[in-house]
């Protein structure tokens, strides 16, 4: 351990070294994301902002691509931060685990680079090999797919190895282990049934869904449940029986209701009738685990009187605990039943949950992460009460989340006109999506989402600075916690 | 970890990771079950995803009163640009339009079947979309238009489509998989949608 305060990369394990270096990417590409979204949503206002030099579709395709791909880098990233503690062993192939890390981002770059610079192609199967799938969040074109496999392989060559290599002195391998194990066999191979294309637009949209369903409302909800496992264990000092117990409990809810949950994208593609009452009914379930998830956040919390080693990230962790509820939960909810869902599906309703689950259940654990990385690269430092400059992380997390909220209910407003104007009323014809655009209701949601996504822009420009410098004038370590009476047994 | 003697069922670690495991192969094998019977329904030239060759007639959507809600109804023939296709020509068109969709991103501005972006209109049922005016106009004013769109009458709130490029044979594949698409049985979606009159 080296001197308090400095950046100093001893300060971290092997695959701590290798976290950051996803987590530094993932935080630019937030960047990335915020900025197209803010340029496309200037083009709901003005609709010849950019037109016909990066027309909406770019704008939009790379603010979603950038979304996937950063919470995927946060995700390996919290993987890699976690393992070694996790498993009880330095990481196996770590070297391979730095390659495949600057391959996965050259890569990114590649992907971007003719998004913007060729943007589309001609009608024939090269264009989807070399410039764009065409297919919402899955835009990459199918190089970049192989390659994405390629990169998970080794990422998960990595984590099974080492946790392997850690059973024996471990006394076997960590529920959070376990279950992060199984969860990173199902993301891998559910992506591969993505990448093949057919005629038939139904069949496509089918397995489609597959990927976008069971990694947004399956896999990952698993991944942030263990990463909220660790968490609550390392910032709070909850005890790791109390937070596998929580974790095989939320699974169980998640899969229990997700898997089959899958059945609410099949109500209109031209699926069977049975997906109506399949997907309507186990979709509904779906915020059953989340509301697990506030519970235990929220019980730990109160149980530790709230004393933690880590104000910022533990104000992260139960951002994410309510987001995920509110945002994937109940703003999905609302719209999940097919009687509701004839009137709300493709519309702001859908825009406005996207954004909200996006940013609750995935993007505030993401930043919990970060904080948790910047207190050990700076040799554990001091994170609790009277932090030096602790105005900053707090006015960050306020700007952002206010920001999400005013743009999530700018959208929802929006979305009730429209479903009204144009579904219900107008009888969905492209005429009555134009009436329901134009009304005043709808355009007064698409300023206001405007004036709140540049608020979330502030914040953000906060959140990096803060990541930048938080802990750097402390003097102090950090704050010891009292940790359960079996928080520290052997797994 | 083995249980405590004392320790309550239902705060039980062991009992909580068998459930997970054993509600999660359960699902799973209901989901393979479900798909299999899905995939089978959902082949071309089945009840729901009509053939290709279905562009060589004309396509309507009108009310049930039995189920209570709208159908599609594959009725007389009216071949696509007065050239009637084989099965083969039809997929291997509409094939192409797909491709095309695909190529110029379509989805990252319009929705298909409900599923895409927000900006421009869904285009499930454009091929029927009153929009076009009349049938004898429509397949040469959707080619024109989708090949040039730039100048051409879109909103009143200057939202327009950009010039993608799109050549003459791509754009009359698209309205080729836009016609097709339209004979998909989405379950009644869009509600109430009304349709451009094709009757004369």
């Amino acid at each position: 351990m080296t001197a308090l305060r400095a950046l100093d990369s001893a300060n971290l394990n092997g695959g701590q070294k290798l976290a950051v270096k996803y987590f530094t990417v993932a935080l630019a590409l937030l960047g990335v994301q915020i900025i197209f979204g803010l340029l496309a949503a200037v083009q709901f206002v003005m609709p010849d902002f950019l037109f016909g030099v990066v027309d909406f579709s770019i704008k939009r395709m790379v603010h979603i691509n950038a979304l996937i791909v950063w919470l995927l880098f946060g995700f390996m990233g919290s993987v890699y931060w976690m393992l070694e503690e996790e498993a009880g062993a330095p990481t196996v192939g770590l070297k391979l685990g730095n390659i495949i890390f600057y391959v996965f981002t050259a890569a990114v770059l590649v992907v971007v680079a003719v998004y913007l610079l060729v943007q589309v192609g001609p009608g024939e199967i090269e264009t989807q090999w070399f410039i764009t799938e065409g297919r919402e969040y899955t835009e990459a074109p199918r190089w970049a797919d192989i390659g994405i496999v390629v990169c998970v392989l080794v990422f998960f060559y990595n984590v099974a190895a080492t946790f392997f290599k850690g059973k024996a002195n471990n006394g076997g391998i960590s529920g959070i282990g376990g279950v992060l194990l199984l969860d990173l066999v199902a993301l891998a191979g559910i992506y591969l049934l993505g990448m093949w294309y057919t005629t038939n637009v139904t069949l496509d949209q089918y397995w489609w869904w597959w990927v976008i369903h069971m990694w947004v409302e399956a896999t990952w909800e698993v991944m942030v449940g263990c990463m909220m496992a660790y968490s609550l264990m390392k910032v709070l000092g909850t005890s790791r029986k109390i937070v596998t117990t929580w974790l095989y409990l939320e699974v169980f809810m998640m899969l229990g209701s997700g898997i089959l949950g899958i059945g609410h994208h099949y109500f209109w593609i031209g699926t069977p009738q049975y997906w109506l009452s399949i997907g309507g009914f186990f979709s509904a379930l779906e915020p059953l685990p989340l509301v697990a998830m506030v519970v235990h956040a929220v019980y730990d919390a109160g149980v530790h009187k709230s004393r933690n080693n880590n104000h910022p990230a533990m104000g992260w962790l139960i951002a994410h605990a309510f987001g995920n509820f509110f945002g994937a939960g109940v703003w999905g909810f609302i719209h999940t039943l097919p009687q509701i869902n004839m009137y709300t599906h493709g519309t702001q309703w859908s825009a406005s949950h996207g954004h909200f689950a996006f940013y609750g259940a995935y993007a505030t654990i993401n930043i919990a992460f970060f904080y948790m990385a910047m207190q050990k690269w700076r040799g554990d430092v001091w994170m609790s009460s009277n932090l030096f400059g602790s105005w900053k992380w707090k006015w960050s997390m306020v700007l952002l989340n206010v920001g999400m909220i005013g743009m999530v209910m700018g959208m929802l407003v929006a979305g009730f006109a429209q479903s009204q104007i144009e579904r219900a009323i107008g009888g969905a014809t492209w005429n009555a999506f134009f009436a329901a655009q134009e009304h005043p209701w709808f355009v007064q949601g698409m300023y206001w989402r405007l004036a709140f996504g540049w608020m979330f822009a502030a914040g953000y420009v906060l959140l990096v600075w803060d990541l930048l410098t938080i802990g750097k004038r402390e003097t102090r370590p950090v704050q010891s916690i009292s940790y359960d009476q079996v928080a520290l047994e052997a797994k | 970890m083995a249980a405590n003697d004392n320790e309550l069922w239902w705060a039980s670690e062991t009992f909580w990771k068998k459930t997970t495991i054993w509600t999660t192969v359960i699902m799973l094998i209901v989901l393979v079950g479900l798909t299999l019977d899905t995939v089978s329904q959902i082949q071309v030239g089945g009840k729901r995803v009509p053939a290709y060759s279905s562009i060589n007639h004309r396509v309507d959507y009108k009310y049930d009163e039995a189920l209570k809600r709208q159908v599609v109804i594959i009725g007389q023939e009216e071949p696509l640009f007065g050239k009637k296709l084989t099965e083969q020509e039809a997929e291997a068109l509409v094939d192409h339009g797909k491709l095309t969709m695909h190529a110029k991103n379509c989805m990252d501005c319009h929705t298909i079947l409900g599923n895409g972006a927000y900006f421009a209109p869904d285009l499930t049922k454009a091929w029927l979309d009153p929009f076009w005016g009349s049938v004898g106009v429509r397949e040469e004013l959707m080619v024109e238009f989708i090949k040039d769109p730039t100048d051409k009458l879109h909103n009143g709130l200057g939202r327009r489509m950009p010039n993608l490029g799109v050549t003459d044979t791509e754009a009359r594949a698209v309205v080729a998989y836009l016609k097709w698409m339209s004979t998909i049985d989405t379950n009644g979606f869009p509600n109430n949608f009304k349709p451009l009159d094709q009757e004369n």
